[in-house]
């Protein structure tokens, strides 16, 4: 039977929709330590489930040519240059006669590219400043794009710098609101409490891109229906792992079960903060949180915003039984505000 | 199928009936997403294999459905490679299933400005005519002093570092009983 | 590693994730720099400087493993009283030869009779690359050496090595590659501290080091510290090459390459090799140990599996048949003589030279010139389409209507679509399962050649020229199978691994060879792949069911051994160094080498096993000396012969670059191998003038996302999208000095040609000061061409042919050039943009740096003024 909160907070969702005697829901830890950039996982993907082209045009976000999660690129592997010490090493540029970091301005520059992904709302069309600050890192206090790169007015030269890598994906929330608001049943919960697009049921009305807090789902135009990760429901229904975990060369991408993959996750940022790396953390694998924990959860090593990722995504459907209380409500005021404007109008 | 089992299948039923009255899970599984597997499950044949791009020597699984590569992926039980591929080695089936791959044999003519087509037997016996005519052409049986040189240098190739050592075994010894000297591969790149 | 290797990169992970430091040297911060404990940007071309920064901090401290560096090195090997250093000769060895630049090795070679008195010429070395031989032997030298083992000898390697680095210090460190000492220090310190009986540390190089005009001399630098430290032949050491091809390796151990035959055996020459035994007795040295001594018997095997039973003892086993060489003979001699119309055919199988090779355009030019032109391939590359596409239609220097060659294009089957070994970069072979048919005229490699021989002998079958004996006498009968009548690549391992004539029993090891011919073995170093009649190749039991080690997947070479040279994981008595490092070790009870490999030694020869005096060969390899393949035996700190460019490395600069070598009046390898083709100008350097109008370095590699030429990326869709477009990496700073903008355009301009790229302005790129000077780096991927779903200028363009003199790689990692912002002009506008740059560096005509300039004092500069 459903929960009675089962729009919001914690929750096994998979009996929730009705599975019974439903397998123990499975997930990604995305430790992004580790990643390298390679990009595997995003070919695995598509080669694995025949996820057309999204474009070839050179974006100029470091080595991120993919640009963002759209129906066409259902695994992204964000880059980011940032002047900031990497936990464990020693500053890269240490008495190189440099100037003031670029990275920023870099980003800003690449911000205004946005390109026909084929797809809908596809690539955004990106926010120059909040790119330049995410370059910049939590700690960045400049004002970028005053000068073309290099040209800084600083003295100062660049001695710290990381380049953070992260493989982004459908979050697989607790709490899915892209499901919860699909009216023609093609967006469903698995038994492995993942979430699903049936292509064979989509028609197209859009109405979970405008619901997903993480801007995950998206459109195909030319077939107007909407496409996302399906954590590889056909490879889990035969035991297999999903594709892009099992390309993923270090281990940066792992699957699991969703319970021991956070004690994991849990013990690898103990370790991280050992090794002198404070600002690792998790991120979307707290139940309690916005969406009631994500299915794909995630080590970072800085703020989420760096990465493009919502520093505290709630889904969107959280308010549904207050605002249908609230519609009721209203429709009631109206109907006793019509009621008294009638009865008002009575001399 | 019945009449019943039509209406048992549809959603709405499911969903009135089953365990989800809400219809986001169980209830809402299309006939696709019931029927659904993965292709790997399904293929014909399965062949043990290496990746061709760089010199790690990841091992592939290639899945054969209806004599058409339908997935390639990495082994798991590789003690080099732990079933791990890089993007190139993920794109392996796209590289052996690329619509741009040349599957006939081309030839363009001297002082020619297009492709035309040509018979494989055709363009092997033009071929050995050639290495022939060359090899004829540019022998040279000994040296200013007398010693033998039983060579060409009027023939050359090279590759050999993306073949099987099987191919190069056989290039060098065909090329070397030929007298062509001139054999080269990536090793000087 | 992660950036061109991420699958390999793995086991670095691995290894972090167990305490291991990891340091990454690079000019440009990558994917590896990324997760690395410490990274070093360093000018292109410097790094012997490095290396021999920490060579000479090994020996200062005296932090050597010094009982390994005893037992198992030449350390203690006292050099001949002729020697002279680099130290007196201003950046030369003694030796050497104007005439020829080249040096005579005599003053090089071990004190003693007899030690390597009499080795080949040294030019003649170098134009057929003979360093090449020495991938699985060392170079000749008699076994019997004179030894001070306390080191204090004045005349002993240790010593000798010890002067020859002095000057390699932190300061001079900081002041050749812009690496601050700082930074070297922390290096050296954790690769010394890493280094021992407890714990070894592992160098990783991918081989762009290895095409630099001084590229063996890099790896030899890095063999040198591994040695000193005790990190060769043991678990978690030695020196890795991450190589680039599926099977080079075996390309090179079955080579396609002109100056080598099968197991590392030299392709003859005619005045060197005139007959079967001056060939064997070239090859080894009387009095020399190990098992190179049996060069003989790998030489007839062979001879007896090319030309079977026409290869007889009487004729010499059909050795007259080999053709021989003269010379240079090498590709880019080949494309100097393609231009110049002296060769008539090419083939071309699975390499794209118009992007792939240095001097693209000289590539170009070459394969215009030919009478016909042969390309298989999976795609329409640009060697393919050099008529149609090609940059010098649109300047006018082909044209399609003039340009005669005539072009096959056959289509190659791809990996799944034949069946055969590759051999992988740590010597593994792994067999390859057919999947599937390949489609329409595609065919491999092996139906082609099979097929092609199969048709010539026919038209030969008549012929009475003793030209065509070697032809029809020829080995060429291999069973057919399928519609394509496609020839079984199992039957040629079995040739390949060596069979008893008589009985066809397939060899189980190279040491049942005979050298008289009742065995034949196409390639020694892979006899064992075919033992029992059973494809080792194929073998394919899980990790998860056997050891670490994992000797029962694929099979290595050779005799299935994973480390080479394991004798040396156990001390001179036998033992294990420590617990941690336990490998292979003397079992006294059974009296036998025992381990988790094949040990790299005779069974049962105990430690303390010591030779007679006039003993050779194998028998004369004492109880203590693990480097089996070595003529003494040890390891080499210093090489006495072998090595053209000098027993040790030194330092020299790039032949293009903007500074002046601070180390030595001696610029540049002065032994290199130059072609003065009119085609291959190369840009001055100091201490000429006009080096200015080149000032900055350029540098290139890979990208993850594509391979080599591109031929296997460009063309692959989920590939192609992820790096769309070619382009250059440049620093901010570099950047506000031309003028360049993140996602415009800049062009590059060398000598030979001008290249566009879109730019990406990074922090990933810094300036270095390097002698007190800024010196300012670019990088780009050289995997663009013309053809494909991307496409873009290409990187290899931009260089010159110079090439290194042991193994005639050329130079193409290192470059100068100019950087304007823009994109290039086309047409005859760009002929003129090149040649105004020849105009400005000052000679209209071809440029070739001078081989010697220790004539050249730098004031202020030169240590030694």
């Amino acid at each position: 039977m459903p929960h009675a909160n089962s729009l919001y907070g914690p929750l096994d969702p998979a009996p929730d929709a009705g599975y019974v005697d439903a397998p123990p829901r499975m997930g990604f830890f995305t430790d992004t330590s580790v990643c390298i950039g390679c990009k595997a996982c995003e070919v695995a993907c598509k080669e694995w489930n025949l996820v057309p082209e999204s474009g070839r045009d050179l974006l100029g976000m470091s080595y991120d040519n993919t640009g963002a999660l759209t129906a066409n690129s259902w695994r992204h592997v964000a880059f980011v240059e940032q002047p900031r010490p990497a936990g464990w090493a020693t500053p890269a540029f240490l008495d190189t006669p440099d100037g003031p970091p670029v990275s920023p301005a870099t980003a800003e520059v690449a911000a205004h590219t946005s390109t026909d992904t084929g797809t809908y709302p596809g690539l955004p069309s990106g926010s120059p400043g909040a790119a330049a600050r995410m370059s910049g890192g939590s700690e960045f206090l400049g004002m970028p794009g005053a000068h073309p790169p290099g040209r800084g007015s600083g003295a100062e030269g660049r001695t710290d710098f990381r380049w953070l890598m992260m493989s982004d994906v459908c979050k697989h929330c607790t709490h899915a609101a892209c499901l919860d608001v699909c009216p023609t049943g093609s967006l469903f919960r698995t038994e492995f409490g993942t979430v699903v697009v049936q292509e064979d049921i989509c028609n197209g009305c859009g109405y979970c891109i405008s619901a997903c807090p993480y801007g995950v789902i998206d459109q195909r135009k030319d077939d107007g229906r909407a496409w996302k990760c399906t954590l590889c429901y056909d490879r889990l229904g035969v035991g297999m792992t999903p594709a892009c975990a099992q390309a993923c060369p270090t281990e940066s991408i792992q699957y699991g079960e969703l319970e021991e993959l956070r004690e994991r996750a849990a013990a690898r940022v103990a370790t991280l903060h050992e090794r002198g790396v404070p600002e690792a953390r998790l991120y979307g694998h707290d139940p309690d949180d916005g969406v009631g924990g994500d299915g794909a959860f995630f080590l970072l090593l800085d703020e989420p915003e760096v990465y493009g990722l919502p520093p505290d995504p709630v889904v969107t459907t959280r308010d549904l039984p207050a605002m249908w209380k609230r519609a009721g409500l209203a429709a009631m005021t109206m109907a006793a505000a019509t009621a008294v404007a009638f009865l008002g109008r009575r001399p | 199928m019945g009449v019943r089992s039509w209406f048992e299948g549809w959603p709405v039923y499911r969903q009135l009936t089953g365990t989800d009255p809400l219809g986001r899970g169980a209830a809402s599984k299309s006939a696709g997403s019931l029927s659904l597997t993965a292709r790997t499950d399904t293929a014909d044949s399965v062949a043990k294999s290496v990746c061709p791009y760089c010199a790690v020597g990841c091992a592939q699984r290639v899945y054969v459905k209806d004599g058409q590569v339908s997935q390639i992926e990495g082994d798991p039980d590789s003690p080099i490679s732990r079933g791990r591929l890089c993007p190139k080695g993920a794109a392996s089936k796209s590289l052996v299933t690329s619509p741009l791959r040349q599957t006939t044999v081309r030839y363009r003519r001297p002082y020619g400005t297009e492709w035309e087509d040509l018979d494989l037997d055709t363009a092997m016996n033009m071929i050995a005519d050639r290495v022939l005519a060359a090899r004829d052409e540019t022998w040279e049986d000994v040296d200013a002093e007398g010693r033998p040189l039983n060579r060409t240098l009027g023939i050359s190739s090279l590759g050999g570092a993306t073949l099987d050592n099987e191919e190069n075994y056989l290039i060098k010894k065909l090329f070397t009983a030929m007298g062509a000297l001139q054999i080269e591969n990536q090793a000087r790149i | 590693m992660a950036e061109a290797h991420p699958v390999g990169f793995q086991w670095v992970m691995e290894a972090k994730r167990r305490g291991a430091k990891v340091f990454h040297v690079d000019p440009r911060f990558t994917r590896t720099s990324a997760l690395a404990d410490g990274y070093l940007p360093i000018r292109a071309g410097t790094d012997i400087a490095l290396l021999g920064g920490v060579v000479r901090y090994i020996l200062e401290n005296e932090l050597d493993f010094r009982e390994y560096v005893i037992s198992y090195t030449n350390a203690a090997t006292i050099v001949t009283e002729e020697y002279r250093d680099t130290e007196d000769m201003h950046g030369l060895f003694s030796g050497f030869k104007e005439e020829n630049a080249s040096y005579d090795q005599k003053s090089w070679r071990y004190a003693g009779n007899g030690q390597n008195a009499a080795t080949r010429d040294t030019e003649t070395q170098r134009e057929t690359a003979a360093g090449l031989e020495h991938e699985s032997h060392g170079a000749p030298v008699n076994g019997q050496t004179e030894r001070d083992e306390t080191l204090q000898h004045p005349r002993c390697v240790y010593q000798i090595l010890k002067r020859h680095y002095a000057r390699y210090t932190p300061e001079m460190v900081e002041r050749v590659c812009g690496i601050s000492q700082e930074k070297f220090l922390e290096l050296a310190e954790a690769w010394t501290r890493n280094s021992g009986r407890e714990r070894t540390g592992m160098l990783v190089y991918s081989v762009g080091w290895t095409q630099h005009s001084v590229g063996v001399q890099y790896i030899r630098t890095g063999a040198i510290i591994q040695l000193l430290l005790g990190n060769v032949g043991r678990p978690g050491g030695g020196v890795m090459a991450l190589r680039g091809h599926a099977s080079i390796q075996g390309s090179t151990d079955i080579p396609t390459l002109f100056n080598l035959l099968p197991g590392y055996l030299p392709m003859p020459h005619h005045s060197d090799h005139p007959t079967l035994d001056d060939w064997v007795d070239s090859i080894r040295h009387p009095g020399q140990k190990g098992f190179w001594g049996n060069a003989r018997t790998y030489g007839v095997n062979l001879l007896k599996a090319y030309w079977g039973d026409a290869a007889t003892a009487e004729n010499d086993y059909c050795y007259g048949y080999m053709p021989r060489m003269t010379g240079d003979h090498g590709t880019y001699q080949q494309v100097l003589d393609m231009i110049d119309g002296k060769i008539k055919g090419y083939f071309l199988l699975g390499q794209n030279p118009a992007v792939g090779s240095a001097h693209g355009r000289a590539q170009r030019l070459g394969m215009a010139n030919l009478d016909w032109l042969v390309v298989r391939d999976l795609f329409e590359i640009e060697s393919a389409t050099f008529w149609q596409h090609a940059p010098e239609i649109e300047t006018g220097e082909i044209v399609p209507e003039e340009c005669r060659t005539e072009v096959f294009f056959l289509p190659a089957a791809s990996h799944v679509e034949k069946e055969g070994s590759f051999t992988q970069t740590q010597r593994l072979l792994q067999w390859r399962e057919k999947a599937v048919e390949p489609p329409g005229d595609a065919r491999s490699e092996l139906w082609f050649f099979y097929h092609l021989g199969r048709i010539i002998r026919e038209r030969l079958a008549t012929s009475t020229r003793p030209r065509d004996r070697a032809l029809l006498d020829l080995n060429w009968n291999y069973p057919t199978h399928g519609p394509n009548a496609e020839p079984s690549a199992e039957a040629v391992l079995y040739e390949i691994n060596g069979y008893e004539v008589a009985s066809g029993r397939p060899l189980s090891t190279f040491t049942e060879m005979k050298d008289d011919g009742s065995t034949a073995g196409g390639c020694w170093i892979y006899t064992g792949v075919y033992a029992d009649g059973v494809n080792q190749a194929a073998r394919r039991k899980s990790r998860h069911e056997q050891d670490w080690v994992a000797a029962e997947w694929g099979w290595a070479w050779p005799a299935n051994r994973r480390i080479l040279y394991n004798r040396a994981s156990a001390d001179p008595d036998g033992n294990p160094w420590s617990e941690r490092k336990r490998y292979v070790w003397w079992d006294p009870d059974k009296g036998e080498w025992t381990g988790y490999d094949v040990p790299d030694f005779e069974k049962t020869k105990p430690p303390s096993y010591r030779p007679p005096a006039d003993s050779s060969g194998v028998a004369g390899l004492a109880g203590d000396d693990p480097f089996v393949l070595q003529g003494d035996g040890k390891g080499w700190l210093y090489a006495p012969t072998g090595v053209l460019d000098g027993p040790m490395p030194t330092h020299y600069e790039p032949v293009e670059s903007p500074v002046r070598n601070p180390l030595y009046r001696q610029q540049a390898n002065p032994t290199r191998k130059v072609y003065t083709h009119p085609i291959n100008t190369l840009n001055p350097s100091p201490p000429e003038e006009h080096s200015q109008v080149f000032p900055y370095v350029f540098t290139v590699s890979r990208l993850t996302e594509h391979h080599t030429a591109g031929g296997m990326s460009r063309m692959v869709r989920p590939l192609a999208e992820l790096q769309p477009e070619m382009f250059v990496e440049v620093s901010p700073e570099l950047a506000a000095e031309v003028g360049l903008n993140h996602l415009g355009w800049a062009h590059l301009i060398t000598t030979r040609a001008a290249v566009e790229a879109k730019v990406l302005v990074t922090d990933r790129l810094t300036p270095l000061r390097v002698d007190g000077r800024i010196i300012h780096q670019v990088w780009l991927p050289y995997h663009f061409g013309f053809e494909g779903l991307v496409t873009g200028d290409s990187a290899n363009d931009l260089f010159g042919i110079s090439l290194d003199p042991n193994v005639l790689i050329q130079e193409s990692k290192v470059g100068t050039c100019d950087v304007r912002p823009g994109r290039r002009p086309r047409g005859q506008e760009l002929l003129d943009l090149v040649a105004d740059y020849q105009r400005r560096s000052g000679d209209l005509g071809p440029h070739y740096p001078p081989q010697v300039t220790t004539d050249v004092a730098d004031s202020g500069r030169d240590p030694e003024v």
